[in-house]
């Protein structure tokens, strides 16, 4: 036999060729993340491993497929979550505010003989979906105010969106899984700049009442201080007024004549009838 | 010899797997295929077919990265030369046939041990602490196995894919650099620049692997969307401050459930907002709120201050005029009468005293004299000036 094989290399190693060509015609393995198309002469025979809610791995259709040589071929689509990613849109909403948005949704090939029907590959699939996506983002977006993109009811709009898109990706075979909003950002110059200034005068403000709750304050504790004073100026004095008048009279006299304050100088011309000089006249 | 030594430990192997190893090498790829060829050429006595033309230089460099067997580089060095002599030698039909058999035998071999070396290293794996292999039997997921060494049938039947489940990995959005922003909007349609971090794992592999198409770039997008989400449900200064913490736990939690959603196999361990400033350009404001605070609690300082002089003042007044009104009452008069003439004493003692006995004489005083009598300083030194 390997005497018959040296003696003929060629023959031999044109029968393993063939024997290769052949099996590989016949036999192909399907990955778990992939669903395959049988096409007899481009006619779609039967499809493996298709694409089905809640299955397991390693119970799937996932394999050895085989096929008839050189009349059937096989075509793979994915089966994993594919994403699309959407060019930055600029949407209008309804007053007449404009935002960048940026989206991206997740779908999966569920039916792929409608698939490769209507347009064959998932990359064109991909950009049939984001031209889709674009334009009923800006349809749902253009319904809404700018403040509802902000809010928990952005989850509606989504939920809209998803099932306007849903309802064109059936008819490629595929399923739309999630779509989201990924950035909802002012567009630069005008609009962020109005949007800038609306924070700063919205800063300015607290800061500006801030302030005047400063002052406020202060005014009540000084206000307080000066009435707690006098209450206790009152306690004290007004045991004797008389006597405070007197007291304070004297105190009056030094700070007046004699303090640090008076720097003038002080004349002063005395009536005989001052009490001071009583003794003086001999009184 | 150690040629005709290697050919008898050819000839002595079962005729069977010489025809295998024959058959696969002739299978594996043209070039091999050739050989034989090549040397029936120079059987037909094709002078110009010489070295060069020798098919065995062309799989001789992929023996090296095919296999660490040991003996494959020094049989095949040894059939190269062989093989180039018996070119050279040319002619001689029986010495060439003798050649053509005793390489064909080596040839046998060294495929042999290259089957071996292929069957050993596709069907023993070392999975490493840190990781989890997922194994697929002609592409159907079979199991996922856990650390060790595992056995797998040989590579086409079964192969297996290695993922790191004990790593937490990380994920950077946005940049603390300045020049990078990353404006998210907020509840009161203000823009915060933020920054932040995502650190997940891989939960199940076999999910990880076989579910997403682009798992890295759906989890760094599940993860803008998360925070933005998030965020528009606060306001600026809560997601500038105190809600950060609150933040961080919703986003983990959104993205957690969103992946599951996507059956995606991955654990979000956590989310840290490293950065989460008012954008550069209404910095100078944010600032000034700042400044405004600061001077709030100085007013409020000083106020204070100012309170407990005033306090501490009309204390220690009436403390004063308590004493001596204690005293007072004991002695009214006398204590009067003595703080009177103090009083005076003190001051007439330091001022001009004029006293006019007669009454009515008071307009005539020269009030100018008093005066100067005064200020005579400021005067002196005028005059002096002159």
């Amino acid at each position: 036999m390997f005497e018959g094989l040296t003696r003929h290399p060629v023959r031999w190693l044109v029968g393993a060729l063939a024997l290769l060509v052949i099996v590989s015609q016949t036999v192909s393995i399907v990955r778990e993340d992939q669903q395959a198309l049988i096409l007899r002469f481009g006619e779609i025979e039967r499809t493996v491993n298709r694409y089905k809610p809640k299955e397991e791995f390693g119970r799937s259709g996932a394999g050895l497929a085989l096929r008839i040589p050189f009349f059937e071929s096989i075509q793979y689509i994915d089966k994993r979550i594919l994403g699309i990613n959407m060019e930055r849109q600029q949407v209008l909403s309804t007053d007449q505010q404009r935002l960048q948005v940026d989206a991206f949704a997740r779908f999966r090939i569920t039916n792929p003989v409608r698939m490769y029907t209507a347009i064959r590959t998932e990359e064109r699939l991909q950009q049939q979906l984001a031209t889709i996506l674009g334009s009923s983002l800006r349809n749902e977006l253009g319904k809404r105010t700018f403040a509802t993109l902000l809010s928990p009811e952005r989850g509606a709009v989504m939920d809209n969106i998803q099932v306007a898109l849903n309802r064109e990706a059936n008819k490629y075979g595929a399923e739309i899984i999630d779509v989201r909003i990924k950035r909802a950002d002012l567009p630069e110059g005008a609009t962020l700049e109005a949007a800038y200034n609306r924070m700063r005068t919205a800063r300015e403000q607290e800061a500006i009442t801030i302030r005047a709750e400063g002052q406020k304050e202060a005014q009540i504790i000084r206000g307080t201080a000066d009435g707690e004073a006098a209450r206790i100026y009152a306690a004290s004095f007004g045991k004797d007024p008389e006597f405070y008048d007197f007291y304070r009279a004297m105190q009056s006299y030094r700070q007046t004549f004699l303090g640090e304050t008076n720097q003038g100088g002080t004349s002063v011309i005395l009536s005989p009838d001052n009490e001071y000089l009583r003794h003086f006249r001999g009184g | 010899m150690t040629n005709e030594n290697e050919g008898s430990m050819g000839g002595r192997s079962p005729r069977g797997a010489r025809q295998f190893f024959h058959r696969i090498s002739l299978m594996a790829n043209s070039p091999w295929g050739n050989g034989p060829k090549g040397d029936k050429g120079g059987k037909d006595g094709d002078g110009d077919r010489t070295g060069p033309r020798n098919p065995w230089v062309t799989p001789d460099p992929a023996d090296p990265a095919r296999g660490r067997k040991p003996r494959g580089p020094s049989a095949l060095d040894e059939l190269l030369r062989k093989g180039r002599g018996s070119f050279g030698g040319g002619g001689s039909g029986g010495g060439n046939s003798f050649n053509f058999g005793d390489s064909a035998g080596l040839w046998k071999w060294g495929v042999g041990a290259l089957v071996v070396a292929w069957l050993l290293f596709s069907s023993f794996h070392i999975v490493p602490p840190e990781k989890e292999g997922v194994v697929t039997r002609l592409g159907s997921y079979s199991r996922t196995v856990g650390p060790g060494v595992k056995f797998t049938w040989p590579t086409p039947i079964e192969r297996i894919r290695m993922e790191d489940v004990r790593a937490i990995r990380t994920m950077q959005i946005g940049s603390p650099n300045a020049t990078d922003e990353n404006f998210v909007l907020t509840r009161d349609q203000s823009i915060v620049d933020l920054a932040y971090e995502v650190r997940w794992s891989i939960r199940d592999p076999e999910l990880y692997i076989f579910q997403l198409a682009d798992p890295d770039g759906t989890i760094r997008e599940v993860a803008e969307s998360a925070m933005r989400a998030t965020v528009a449900n606060f306001d600026l200064v809560q997601a500038i401050g105190p809600g950060r913490v609150e933040i961080e736990r919703q986003v983990q939690q959104r993205m957690q459930d969103l992946l599951d959603q996507y059956r995606a196999g991955v654990t979000i361990q956590g989310i840290a907002i490293r950065q989460a400033d008012p954008p550069s350009q209404v910095d100078e404001a944010f600032k000034e709120v700042t400044a405004a605070r600061q001077k709030r609690e100085s007013d409020i300082n000083l106020a204070r201050a100012y309170e407990q002089q005033v306090l501490e003042r009309a204390r220690g007044d009436t403390a004063a005029f308590d004493k001596i009104y204690e005293q007072y009452k004991l002695a009214p008069g006398v204590t009067r009468k003595r703080l009177y003439y103090e009083t005076m004493e003190g001051v007439l003692s330091n001022t001009d005293k004029t006293i006019v006995e007669a009454r009515g004489v008071t307009p005539y005083l020269p009030l100018n004299e008093v005066q100067r009598r005064v200020v005579p300083a400021p005067e002196a030194t005028t005059k002096g000036g002159q």
